[in-house]
């Protein structure tokens, strides 16, 4: 216990004499969670729109004006032919095209339904995923209420099925509220593991662990030492993003405050342990940077904050199961906007504390002061 | 005079990078109680791989080492109690200040500054100007003091010292053996390693390494004094010159520069005539303007001697 203190003492005083480590805690925090929730927002607007009406009719007239006012859509160009339109997607002008067929209102009246085309530019295959569907439900709208002067004046006769959504947890479906919390789970994950794999390598690197090795001083000791300062650290980084959320974007959790530490500090626990175990097989700062870089991009693709984890194959799925990240994102949604309590989250924390024991027990394991 | 060993190590090899080098070569020797030993050899000869088995940093494929008593594999953990180690590249905390390093390393030993200042008191003395500054910032020659008084904060009863004067001014240099010679009348073991042949006169008994191999361990005048040939010293300013002359000159063993001078020895003791002849033909070629004088051996000129004689030995072994 007092070889802990002495170790902590001294940890304490290089992090808090480090100017890189004191602004990354202070300043990481705050341009991550005021930037990216707005940058990564998914919802679509100024969808570049090339029309080509061959109808020139009234109902072409106002499916295009149901079209642009909807606010996603933004006319790039009026073409007369398909040609010349995917002449302005291949310079990239436009991303969609909506083709609207000659005798458009004609063949509405006289036959009852019609067939419109749209071809959107998948190279950005989100976009033309999300304006197509937005395409397809302004036009489904317009069809909805034109219905009833298509059905006086001709004779269709038609039931129709409208489906309406209400968003659980999330009634205006607010991107931020669903972001932040994801954003500032992979914070957590970013300042501890990074800290961490660094910390042990830089001691290798300069050479002090060769004095350290010497002493007496025992392994879990020397582990210790490193993981409480960095745990500390990342419960500060924690705290501030909270204060943030709260502040910027009026985010309270529903859940309890109490809960979500205790889930962040089994997690660090994970997280530090893998950044030490990571630690203690490499030599050079490089080394274990380019190694912590490769979990983190697996970390946070595979999380379930930018693509949903049901809708992964199911190999990748399986992947996910091995991610600590996924667990606090997941944990993070259900307390913050759920307002889940310690049952409905005992199963990701018996993972993450089982991660938390093997990552460190590994880490205690191979860091040898003997080579 | 106490003559009791208290590190013996028997046999001991250890090669790296799968057994492609071998940095130790089945080596034994062994180092008496209270005497400063000294590892003399070039760098790459394998001396810090020896402190680093010595101090249970590195395991050794073969062979086995006990120090003041404890094996050490099995009681690792009692000989890091009693041992200071400095390695050869400073590895205090540089972010930390000179006070905070010897403070934790005390600490760390479960003692403290107060305890065993006496030991330190001369270093220390010199430092506590910048016990403020960081450690980082301070000079060679200051931060091997900070090394030399964290390794011996806790009283260890031997002391390694992996190169402690390499990259370090010769006034310092000198300060520092006077330290030594301190610490080893306070009853401490001094293991000392040196690249520099001139410091091994100041040890008690010095092993010479090459290549991993022990070539002689003895006292140092006793290495000296068994220098095989007389030794030949020649003042010039055209150093290159004389050599490339010794070089050709029938029945010359060695030559090369020592310092201001150029050492050399003939082949055979009986070379009276050969030496008249050369004064001649140097002085005809205006080479030199002092004196050829007969010279004792140094420490260099038997390790450049010995390393000859293996070459030569290599040669004809084939």
């Amino acid at each position: 216990m007092r070889t802990i203190i002495i170790l902590l003492r001294k940890e304490f005083r290089q992090i808090l004499r480090n100017p890189v480590i004191r602004a990354m805690i202070l300043i990481m925090p705050i341009v991550q969670l005021i930037v990216l929730p707005f940058a990564a927002d998914y919802e679509m607007d100024n969808i570049q729109l090339g029309i080509i009406d061959n109808d020139h009719s009234s109902f072409s007239e106002m499916l295009i004006t149901n079209v642009t006012s909807s606010g996603y859509f933004q006319v790039s160009k009026i073409s007369n032919s398909y040609n010349e339109a995917f002449k302005s997607i291949e310079s990239g002008t436009s991303d969609i095209i909506l083709e609207i067929p000659k005798n458009f209102e004609k063949d509405l009246f006289r036959e009852g339904k019609q067939a419109l085309f749209i071809a959107p530019n998948a190279i950005n295959g989100s976009e033309a995923l999300l304006g197509s569907a937005y395409l397809r439900q302004i036009i489904q709208d317009f069809e909805g209420d034109i219905c009833p002067d298509v059905m006086v004046l001709g004779s269709i006769d038609k039931n129709r099925l409208e489906i309406t959504s209400s968003n659980w947890y999330n009634p205006s479906l607010d991107y931020h509220l669903f972001m932040v919390p994801g954003i500032l789970a992979i914070l957590v994950t970013m300042i501890g593991g990074f800290l961490s794999a660094l910390n042990i390598v830089k001691e290798k690197e300069v050479g002090t662990i060769e004095q350290i090795n010497v002493t007496p001083i025992r392994k879990h000791h020397f582990i210790l030492g490193k993981l409480i300062p960095f745990w500390i650290l990342g419960n500060i980084v924690f705290t501030l993003g909270t204060l943030i959320s709260w502040l910027v974007y009026g985010i309270t959790p529903e859940g309890s405050l109490i809960l979500l530490y205790f889930c962040i500090g089994v997690f660090l626990l994970a997280i530090l342990g893998l950044g030490f175990f990571i630690s203690t097989f490499c030599n050079t700062q490089q080394q274990a940077m380019l190694i912590m870089f490769f979990f983190m991009m697996i970390f946070i693709l595979m999380g379930g904050l930018f693509t949903p984890i049901e809708s992964m194959p199911n190999w990748a799925q399986v992947i996910t199961y091995f991610n600590p990240l996924r667990y606090l994102i997941d944990i993070m949604r259900m307390v913050v906007l759920k307002g889940s309590g310690f049952h409905h989250v005992a199963f990701h924390l018996i993972i993450l504390s089982i991660f938390a024991v093997v990552f460190n027990f590994m880490a205690v394991l191979n860091y040898k002061k003997t080579s | 005079m106490m003559t009791e060993p208290i590190i013996t190590v028997e046999k001991l090899s250890r090669t790296f990078q799968k057994g492609k080098v071998k940095a130790v070569k089945n080596i034994s020797f062994s180092i008496n109680k209270n005497e400063i030993f000294g590892l003399i050899g070039p760098d790459g000869a394998g001396k810090t791989s020896i402190f680093r088995i010595l101090t249970t940093l590195l395991l050794p494929d073969t062979g086995f080492a006990h120090i003041a008593g404890y094996d050490m594999v099995k009681e690792y953990k009692k000989i890091r109690q009693i041992i200071g180690y400095m390695p050869g590249k400073f590895s205090l905390y540089q972010d930390l200040t000179v006070e905070e390093n010897l403070h934790f390393f005390a600490s760390i030993y479960g003692t403290n500054i107060d305890e065993n200042y006496h030991l330190i008191e001369d270093i220390y003395n010199q430092l506590s100007p910048f016990k403020d500054r960081k450690a980082g910032n301070l000079s060679g020659g200051m931060k091997q003091k900070l090394a030399l008084s964290c390794a011996l904060i806790h009283n260890p009863t031997i002391m390694f010292l992996d190169e402690p004067t390499t990259g370090v001014d010769p006034v310092s240099r000198k300060e520092f053996w006077v330290m030594l010679s301190k610490l080893k009348r306070k009853g401490i073991t001094i293991l000392v390693s040196t690249p520099y042949m001139d410091e091994a006169s100041l040890c008690d008994r010095v092993a010479l390494i090459q290549d991993g191999n022990i070539l002689s361990i003895d006292q140092p005048g006793n290495i000296t004094k068994q220098f095989p040939r007389s030794l030949y010293s020649i003042r010039s300013n055209q150093k290159g010159r004389i050599i490339n002359y010794l070089r050709m000159f029938k029945g010359i063993y060695n030559c090369y520069v020592y310092g201001e001078n150029i050492h050399f020895n003939f082949e055979k003791e009986d070379h009276r005539e050969m030496l008249v002849k050369l004064k001649k033909n140097l002085q005809h070629k205006n080479l030199f303007d002092d004196t050829i004088r007969i010279v004792e051996p140094s420490i260099e000129d038997c390790f450049i001697e010995m390393l000859s004689g293996r070459k030569s030995n290599a040669i004809e072994n084939g």
